[in-house]
């Protein structure tokens, strides 16, 4: 299996402070890989850095062979990465199905007088986007809601929508910012099973952040544990459940 | 597309309705065109070009979410481009009193379309250039930026003698700007705004003005999209601008101050930030109440006092009604609503769908 994602070396310094050192992650294709750390970790940070949102201070992160260190994250969404928010960022003002459609107009390869004067050209794909956002709602569960506005949706549902755009965009690696925040148990098995489904049905590779250790333990392969922005630990679920450092880093130590 | 017969009965008598509703408002036109005096011609032509400056501004301040104050500043280059391009040499010669008009300038003439179509480029063009400067900026930062912008173009037409008049401005110039220019560039614009927000586009506009970041990770090139709709929207309000001027007949740098972007944005506040049917109705509203509350600056007969006629007392109004939409109804008359037949049968002033469609 081939490597997909490689960060080597990442650093990154707010002012005096280093959100995030030393950072090599590896994520071999079809991998599920958890992310998890104390509050104030890094693993936001960590996700913000891969995605683009940050640049990193130093250090190189590669992407399926490309080399995206400081690459503005509509490129790197473009190349394939495609992730969802700790805190739901839904466009608030439009229905749940455009939120879907906005997400594939960067593959719809459109220009703007084609799509104002709605040539025939540009209304087959605009017809293709709504047939793949149906599809993908209906993926989530959230067919019977296409025309109401996001926000109105409830918390549960819209971490599904967000879900749902972030497939939208055709990733080949996926990343989930604390996918299962607010769920209750029986939800978290669902939300198990549901990325156990997404990663075979879209041939993903998928990064997740997560403090629900049954999610984590239950979907990833391996681990990587943050605290204060330095990895820890990094190994297969059982090796971290019995790794002092990790214990101490949770728990504290006497 | 799975459409059941049905549904397309909903969908062929909105269409009836609309090119309905489309011949009358022509023939009111048609009336009004030959019913009016020129007075109310006037107001009636105002309302047309407000409703031009209102949608421009409305796609980049609703649409789009960018807080821009530059739109005078674009208003006053469409103005002077158009103006420049349409006069003849003679009223070139005899406006240009205290210094001669550039050489190249001074011989073109250029029938009205062209005129405006290349200050509708042009002032794009300026847009697109302050786009990729300012347009880094966000929030109060970029309302700044742009509010500064077209105050630079306003010192730059009092002081660059030679090519605008400078101060002395611009006079006599022909009245092009019939009714029908004027509604007929408010539709034509109305119309390609609702297909452009309607269009993958629009969606992409309103999903920056929703959440930035989350658009970015959707692959939108934000800052790309950011240029585009600012440039749009500046050609628009240059076109706007260049109507005005062959409404006014006269133009001078002061009447392109920051304030002119200010009654723009009123009417876009009122109406709606976001709707486009707000900015119709409100531009309508606004320009005809501008003049029909007319009465409050002369003398007043209060009964308990008279005054002896207050200038600008009619502006209280408006911003008394600011202040209360504002504080009570932030999202204006329509708030990102647009108007749709649907809605009309939705408050029960249309049929509601038949029986047999609502059963599916």
């Amino acid at each position: 299996m081939s490597t997909l994602l490689e960060t080597k070396n990442v650093n990154k310094k707010f002012g005096g402070l280093a959100a995030v050192t030393e950072l090599n992650l590896r994520v071999d294709e079809g991998e599920i890989i958890g992310l998890i750390g104390p509050n104030g970790a890094g693993k936001t940070t960590s996700f913000n850095l891969i995605t683009g949102v940050y640049t990193p201070t130093s250090g190189s992160i590669t992407f399926a062979g490309h080399d995206i260190t400081g690459m503005k994250p509509h490129g790197i969404t473009r190349l394939g990465v495609a992730r969802t928010f700790q805190n739901i960022r839904l466009f608030k003002e439009m229905s749940v199905l455009e939120n879907v459609l906005v997400a594939q107009h960067m593959r719809m390869g459109t220009n703007i007088l084609e799509a104002t004067l709605r040539l025939p050209s540009y209304m087959k794909r605009e017809r293709h986007i709504h047939e793949r956002a149906r599809t993908l709602l209906a993926e989530v569960g959230l067919s019977e809601h296409e025309n109401a506005k996001a926000t109105s949706l409830p918390y549960g549902k819209q971490r599904r929508l967000e879900i749902a755009r972030a497939l939208a965009t055709e990733p080949k690696l996926l990343f989930l910012d604390e996918p299962a925040a607010g769920m209750n148990p029986q939800e978290s098995v669902e939300l198990m099973e549901f990325i156990l489904k997404i990663r075979d049905q879209f041939k993903l590779t998928i990064v997740l952040i997560e403090h629900h250790m049954q999610v984590v333990m239950g979907v990833c392969k391996r681990l990587y544990v943050l605290d204060y922005g330095v990895t820890i630990a990094h190994g297969t679920p059982e090796e971290i459940q019995n790794n002092p450092k990790v214990i101490e880093a949770y728990l504290g130590v006497e | 597309m799975n459409m059941s017969p049905v549904l397309h009965d909903t969908q062929r008598r909105d269409r009836m309705l609309t090119i309905g509703a489309a011949l009358l408002g022509l023939a009111l036109l048609f009336v009004f065109d030959s019913m009016f005096d020129p007075f109310t011609m006037q107001i009636f032509k105002l309302c047309a070009i407000n409703i031009i400056l209102a949608l421009s501004l409305n796609l980049i301040n609703g649409f789009t979410g960018l807080f821009s104050l530059g739109h005078a500043g674009f208003m006053a280059v469409g103005a002077y481009t158009c103006a420049i391009l349409s006069m003849s040499p003679d009223q070139k010669a005899a406006n240009y009193v205290l210094q001669p008009i550039v050489p190249w300038l001074a011989n073109v003439h250029l029938p009205f379309l062209p005129s405006l179509l290349v200050a509708g480029l042009f002032a794009g063009f300026i847009g697109w250039i302050l786009g990729i400067v300012a347009l880094r900026l966000r929030d109060d930062y970029l309302a700044i930026a742009t509010l500064g912008f077209s105050e630079i173009i306003r010192v730059l037409l009092t002081n660059a003698q030679t090519i605008t008049n400078g101060s002395l401005g611009l006079k006599g110039l022909p009245r092009y700007t019939t009714m029908w220019w004027a509604w007929g560039s408010a539709i034509a614009i109305t119309i390609f705004l609702v297909l452009l927000i309607k269009s993958s586009y629009g969606r992409a506009f309103k999903s920056i003005r929703d959440n930035e970041i989350a658009a970015e990770a959707m692959g939108i090139d934000v800052f790309g999209m950011k240029v585009l709709s600012f440039t749009i929207s500046s050609a628009l309000a240059g076109i706007a601008g260049g109507l005005l001027a062959h409404y006014l007949t006269t133009i001078d740098p002061k009447q392109f101050i920051f304030l002119k972007t200010f009654d723009i944005l009123l009417i876009v506040v009122l109406g709606g930030v976001g709707s486009i049917t707000g900015s119709v109705v409100a531009a309508i509203v606004v320009t005809v109440s501008m003049e029909a509350l007319r009465f409050l600056d002369g003398p007043l007969n209060l009964g308990f006092m008279v005054t002896h006629g207050i200038p600008g007392l009619r502006m209280v109004f408006f911003s008394a009604l600011l202040m209360i939409v504002v504080i009570y109804r932030q999202q204006g008359l329509m708030g990102t609503a647009e108007f749709s037949w649907a809605s009309l049968s939705r408050i029960g002033l249309l049929p509601k769908r038949s029986s047999k469609e609502a059963a599916r």
